[in-house]
């Protein structure tokens, strides 16, 4: 339920943050009412100081196009960041992101959207590199050299939404009870080590890729270092922007499964591959000698979205909550079943799934 | 005695603090049988109540269910979420379904009754002081950590009515660190999921009255048959010496 009125004279309540996904396996759009309700009820979880959403089926009039969000401090960044996207892509539409003026939200920064392609031979100092390289460079190179400038959303079909401010005001601010998708996740922040700003706001996005995070990265450095190795470099200040980068680097780069990813994050111990058959003590110790440095310590429950699948995953002794539901052709993951009764009361099954063991959810194609 | 008095709260759409402050105002105006009804995700229920007080929750409440509870008798018809039971003194409650993580950490007496599974670092902390002995007795399967830390106290894991048919009875680190208190389980433990230095042993007479006890009590409170659960072998697991750990950072 949403707070009453100046709540903020209540005592505080220490806390964590909240997160809640539901993917339709028949693509069935759902209404963003669904997601906003559920974050609502889960209002505690966080402090005001970040939420947002992805969502996924939401451009299907540019499902061609890379479609980019960003979010600018002033003028002076919109112009330098158009000024590279027209370096780099054709721009076939762009807009400001439609937006309603609340009183929740203060201040919000320029938020923009341009459903964009890359140029027909690429811009001189990126050629011949593969399309979604490409698209994951001028991202880098957007969040690095243009000053007050972020790209949050760069993929197809989907888009990311967030800030500074509850989720449901967040979504008040992005009007996004005015969209439908098949996949939402959405994100109530406590920011505990790092700042509470709009770029530090979930979700982390690139291209496709999206995750929501409940919990704290302390491998934050050396999983930053090793991502910058593979020119994946990390500007939000936030440690879950490594979770982002990582499942491009490893699944679609490296080619692992989703499943082959989980286990890179949440690693067997070792005892537990000691006890494995051969081939898995040996697929699992060589997982674990080549992706040390991609290894996610600390607590999370995470929910990591495509456009056409929900994962979700707790870290493997299981610091923070997650719940998975499931109703007809909709599944629900979220920190408390309480969100998830809250829009949809009756369900045919619930449970907590294993610590480290990632629930994974296709759409039927 | 005292007359009762019965009330029923809707808690639908109210925000957990008023919500709390409102079901405080009717035990101070004399009621003591309450049935909450629409109960979704609202926190603190129970929380530090006192007394001769009965609640029938309807819905799945909020985190840190009956903290500190002192004395009340609850029972909740659906699921519970985390830290139900935290530091609770006295009382008993009985969980219709299944309950999340940290269910009765540091529980310092009354009992809890879950039907079905529950989540990870149960009864963590859980201690006993002369009579106040508290009890936790999960009817399916437990995460990792069951009893972590445990100073005191009685967990009994029955592991039947799951809805994890693959897992096993209870996740690793089963009991690590005890240090006081008694886990039992029935059926086996699988060894790897015991805690540093711990073995089952078979429960002996002693044992198996209490078991029974506890037995009959959950399976009265839930509608079951008793002798269905008491028919098969039950084991124990207890800390491996007095002082388990009094040499770990000073030898004395």
């Amino acid at each position: 339920m949403k707070a009453p009125e100046r709540y903020y004279d209540f005592q505080k309540d220490i806390s964590g943050c909240g997160v809640f996904g539901v993917i339709n396996r028949k693509r069935g759009l759902i209404p963003g009412d669904m997601p906003i309700k559920a974050m609502a009820c889960m209002h505690d979880r966080g402090n005001g100081l970040g939420g947002g959403f992805a969502a996924y089926g939401i451009y299907p009039e540019h499902a061609d196009k890379y479609a980019f969000h960003i979010m600018c401090d002033d003028k002076r960044a919109v112009e330098g960041s158009e000024r590279l996207l027209r370096q780099y892509f054709d721009i076939h539409e762009f807009e400001p992101i439609p937006t309603r003026k609340t009183l929740a939200i203060p201040d919000p920064p320029i938020v923009n959207r341009y459903f964009v392609t890359p140029r027909d031979g690429g811009a001189e100092d990126m050629l011949d590199m593969p399309e979604d390289d490409y698209v994951v460079a001028v991202v880098m190179k957007l969040n690095t050299t243009v000053p007050g400038a972020f790209v949050f959303s760069s993929g197809k079909d989907m888009g990311a939404f967030k800030g500074v401010g509850y989720p449901e005001d967040i979504a008040d601010f992005f009007r996004l009870d005015e969209y439908k998708a098949y996949i939402w996740t959405g994100h109530n922040r406590f920011p505990t080590n790092t700042p509470g700003w709009w770029g530090g706001a979930h979700p982390f996005t690139i291209l496709n890729w999206s995750i929501v995070h409940n919990g704290e990265i302390s491998s934050y450095g050396i999983n930053r270092r090793y991502l910058c190795e593979h020119d994946y470099l990390c500007t939000l200040m936030t440690d879950t922007e490594v979770v982002a980068y990582e499942l491009d680097l490893l699944i679609r780069k490296h080619g692992l499964s989703w499943d082959m990813a989980a286990k890179v994050f949440a690693p067997p111990f070792w005892d537990e591959i000691e006890r494995m058959p051969e081939d898995e003590r040996e697929l699992y110790t060589a997982l674990r000698y080549t992706y040390g440095s991609g290894m996610l310590n600390g607590p999370f429950a995470i929910l990591v979205a495509d456009n056409t699948r929900l994962m979700g995953l707790n870290d493997r002794i299981k610091l923070r909550p997650l719940l998975v539901a499931e109703k007809d052709d909709m599944i629900f993951m979220s920190s408390e079943e309480s969100s998830v009764r809250e829009v949809c009361p009756d369900l045919d099954r619930v449970w907590m799934p294993k610590a480290g063991e990632p629930v994974i959810v296709d759409v039927e194609d | 005695m005292s007359e009762r008095k019965s009330v029923t709260l809707d808690a639908k759409g109210i925000y957990y603090k008023q919500f709390n402050e409102t079901i405080r105002e009717k035990i101070r105006e004399g009621y003591t049988d309450f049935v909450l009804q629409n109960v979704n995700g609202q926190r603190y229920i129970g929380t530090g109540l006192e007394g001769d007080l009965k609640f029938e929750i309807h819905g799945v409440p909020g985190q840190d269910m009956a903290a500190f509870m002192r004395g009340p008798t609850m029972r909740v018809h659906g699921n519970v979420q985390d830290g139900l039971a935290n530091t609770m003194d006295a009382g008993t409650i009985v969980v219709e379904g299944l309950a999340g993580d940290v269910l009765g950490y540091a529980m310092r007496g009354g009992t809890v009754h879950v039907a079905g599974d529950v989540g990870y670092r149960v009864g963590i902390h859980m201690k006993a002081y002369e009579d106040n002995v508290p009890k936790i007795v999960i009817g399916g399967k437990a995460g990792d950590f069951l009893g972590e830390y445990m100073a005191g106290g009685i967990i009994l894991l029955l592991g039947m009515f799951s809805g994890k048919p693959d897992a096993p009875i209870a996740g690793r680190s089963l009991g690590t660190g005890m240090h006081g208190g008694v886990i039992y389980v029935r059926g086996e433990v699988p060894e790897s999921v015991l805690g540093p230095n711990l073995h089952t042993q078979p429960a002996d007479a002693e044992d198996l009255a209490v078991i029974r006890g506890l037995v009959e009590e959950y399976a009265s409170a839930l509608d079951l048959n008793a002798e269905d659960i008491l028919g098969e072998n039950f084991v124990t697991i207890r800390p491996f010496s007095h002082r388990p750990y009094g040499n770990l950072y000073v030898a004395t």
